[in-house]
């Protein structure tokens, strides 16, 4: 651990997209105190050239695992395809917010400086080697995100979510801290390797790593809102405004993925069996309370809130399996879902006007009369998160129950197989009232064109991954070989 | 020996504090007790020999914090009664919880063992304590060689807060009257002082 050389160029290159997203990130929060409000576009502009030269730069790391910093860094293919991913995401997230934050007087720097902010977090949450970095990771994200959900300041709701998630995200990093420091007190490093390499059969069987493993799980749930740690999901989805549930709903479950895959895969790899048994629980109750919920809901950020925690279900399935196999089949639907959850919440926004959300099912009701096409992107959306074929998330159900039933977790892929079915009832509810209902009053798509366009790509994208699914397995098995 | 002593001294006053935090009844209080809990902590940590840390403490969390805190606390009108009312209700509940987590860590640790071991031979866990030179230089190295990206990081976290922070408390009220310096220097004769003749008046 003092043998460390003092980090020198090498380990700079390593971390060129992040310096680079971290000066972009300041440098735009500086041009944007001197801009006045008719330029504000600016801002915005420059922070969608932000994430796509950070993105360029990812790209442009080299393709093997290497460490950085002592080891408080990695950078190898799962990190780069996640932080690609997650570009993209936060990109499509700006691009559907500008018309939602325009209408509404929201339109200020400070959104996309946070959400740039929040981008970094994501990045070294991926890339980090040690639970320290991760640490740090987890706060720079959280703390962007508490500030987003407040960014509507005369919304009571919005404040009170905020507040609600704020003071939760505490005690839930609280937990994770503590389990850090139980980890660390047992085995004396934060290094994720060093922990790897020094853990054997018997870690599974120690108190102290027990004690620190099940403080660090709760902290995990917390983040990914899986069952019982999940009561602020569905009410920070709903206060939210629709633009900020947009961002939480999807580029921050990368982050969180790469969180459970580096601390429990590769650092606490050799515990697998202490850890498997908690999985299975927070999988099992996430998938069962998920699913069963959300068809009692009106509201559709609520629905979607739900939904998320029965994906997130899924997710776990896919890491519990404790192979291989498992983790790309979890990183193939943390991917996949991250672009339907994107698709779904954008179009409560393209649905939404000034001084009115879009956000109960039943102001979804006859679109297909009146949108024929975003009706059908809708559907698309819909029926893949059901998991129907052709579509994508199809896919991705299947590769997670492939991976679970290969290690002997028959029963589990029964309960997952089960409660997908009564999913598939809400999912189909909201196609139902597109296609079959009475158009609701003034319901119009009041959206820019290139909010159309990106929405109708984002849609059509679930498709195509579907009916290409190859692809995308490809990428994936060459980024966890 | 004298050492163990004073740890549990310490560790026994430093938990009546905490305690002293959430129970008492006025805030103004309960900041004190958290004063006397950083004192404490900053004991044990001088028992452990992190001076470093122990004066840290003192000087940020007391010296500088919980001023701010108990300014805070004078100057906002808390309702303590209100608040009061939460705990009243809620605290069965939440003794029962905690009483179930105690349950089932003494039931794990203690009477079943459930095939647990205590101790794990782990390669790189050596106590820093007692090594080298000063403990503030040993920090000083740590930080700025092996953790010189987690603590760069740490800075960017601050960053953020400060941004969050100004992004959600500042605003511009209409009809607030605003005072801007530069208007008011640049301002010339011409703009506020008019010279109006006035006839003399005729003496009586």
């Amino acid at each position: 651990m003092n043998t460390t050389p003092v980090a020198g160029a090498a380990d700079f290159a390593l971390v060129a997209p992040e310096i680079f997203l971290l000066c972009a990130a300041c440098a735009i929060l500086l041009i944007d105190l001197w801009l006045p409000q008719r330029l504000r576009q600016v801002t915005y502009l420059l922070s969608l050239v932000a994430l796509v030269v950070s993105a360029v730069l990812v790209a442009g790391l080299p393709g093997e695992r290497m460490t950085a910093f002592g080891g408080t860094w990695i950078s190898d293919p799962v990190a780069k395809l996640l932080k690609l991913v997650t570009c993209g995401t936060v990109a499509a997230v700006f691009l559907y917010s500008r018309d939602y934050l325009l209408a509404r007087g929201l339109f200020r720097g400070e959104y996309f400086v946070l959400g740039l902010f929040a981008t970094l977090g994501i990045f070294v949450m991926v890339s980090s080697g040690s639970l320290l970095t991760m640490y740090m990771g987890i706060e720079l994200l959280a703390l962007s995100q508490y500030a987003l959900v407040a960014f509507d300041r005369d919304s009571p709701v919005a404040a009170e979510s905020a507040m609600k998630y704020f003071v939760l995200g505490a005690i839930a990093s609280g937990a994770l801290l503590y389990g850090i420091s139980i980890i660390y007190g047992v085995t004396g490093t934060f290094d994720l390797d060093e922990l790897a390499a020094g853990l054997d059969g018997s870690a599974a069987t120690n108190v102290g790593l027990l004690f620190g493993l099940a403080f660090l799980m709760a902290g995990i749930a917390f983040k990914f809102g899986a069952v019982p740690f999940h009561m602020w999901v569905p009410d920070v989805y709903h206060g939210a405004p629709t633009s900020v549930t947009l961002f939480l709903g999807a580029a921050p479950k990368l982050a969180y993925f790469a969180l459970a895959l580096r601390v429990l895969a590769e650092g606490l790899g050799s515990a697998v069996q202490a850890w498997q048994d908690m999985l299975i629980v927070l999988a099992v109750l996430s998938l069962v309370v998920g699913n069963l919920v959300a068809v009692a809901q009106t509201n559709l950020k609520r629905m979607l809130a739900y939904s998320t925690i029965s994906n997130v279900g899924f997710i776990l399935l896919g890491i519990l399996a404790g192979t291989p196999d498992g983790y790309r089949a979890a990183l193939f639907y943390v991917v996949t879902y991250v672009i339907m959850a994107v698709g779904s919440f954008a179009m409560i926004v393209a649905l939404s006007r000034r001084g009115f959300e879009a956000d109960r099912i039943d102001d979804f009701r006859g679109l297909a009369q009146k949108s024929p096409w975003f009706a059908w992107m809708m559907l698309f959306l819909m029926v893949s998160t059901a998991g129907v074929p052709p579509f994508v998330g199809f896919f991705a159900k299947l590769y997670v129950l492939q991976a679970i039933v290969d290690v002997g977790f028959v029963w589990l892929a029964g309960v997952a197989v089960l409660f997908s079915v009564v999913g598939a009832f809400y999912y189909l509810r909201i196609v139902k009232v597109m296609f079959f209902d009475e158009p609701a009053p003034g319901l119009a798509v009041s959206a820019s064109g290139s909010f159309r366009f990106l929405l109708s790509v984002n849609a059509l994208a679930v498709l195509a991954l579907g009916l290409f699914s190859g692809a995308l397995l490809d990428a994936i098995n060459r980024a966890l070989p | 020996m004298l050492i163990t002593i004073l740890f549990y001294t310490f560790a026994a006053v430093l938990v009546g504090a905490a305690l002293g935090v959430v129970l008492s009844r006025n805030t103004v209080h309960s900041a004190l007790f958290l004063v006397l809990a950083f004192f404490t902590s900053a004991a044990l940590w001088l028992l452990l020999e992190a001076e470093f840390l122990g004066i840290v403490l003192v000087l940020v969390y007391v010296g500088a914090v919980m001023v701010l805190f108990l300014f805070v606390v004078m100057m906002l009108d808390i309702n303590v009664a209100q608040l009061r009312e939460g705990l009243t209700r809620y605290a069965p509940l939440g003794a029962l919880v905690a009483l179930m987590v105690i349950v089932q860590i003494v039931y794990v640790t203690w009477v079943r063992r459930l095939g647990l071991t205590a101790d794990m031979a782990f390669p790189s866990a050596e106590p820093l304590r007692g090594t080298q030179g000063s403990n503030t230089e040993a920090l000083g190295a740590l930080l700025y060689d092996d953790y010189v990206l987690p603590f760069q990081l740490a800075a960017v976290v601050l960053l953020v807060a400060i941004v969050a922070a100004i992004v959600l408390t500042m605003r511009s009220r209409p009809g607030l009257k605003q005072q801007d310096v530069a208007k008011q220097v640049a301002v010339r004769k011409e703009d506020r002082v008019r010279l109006v003749k006035l006839p003399a008046e005729k003496g009586p």
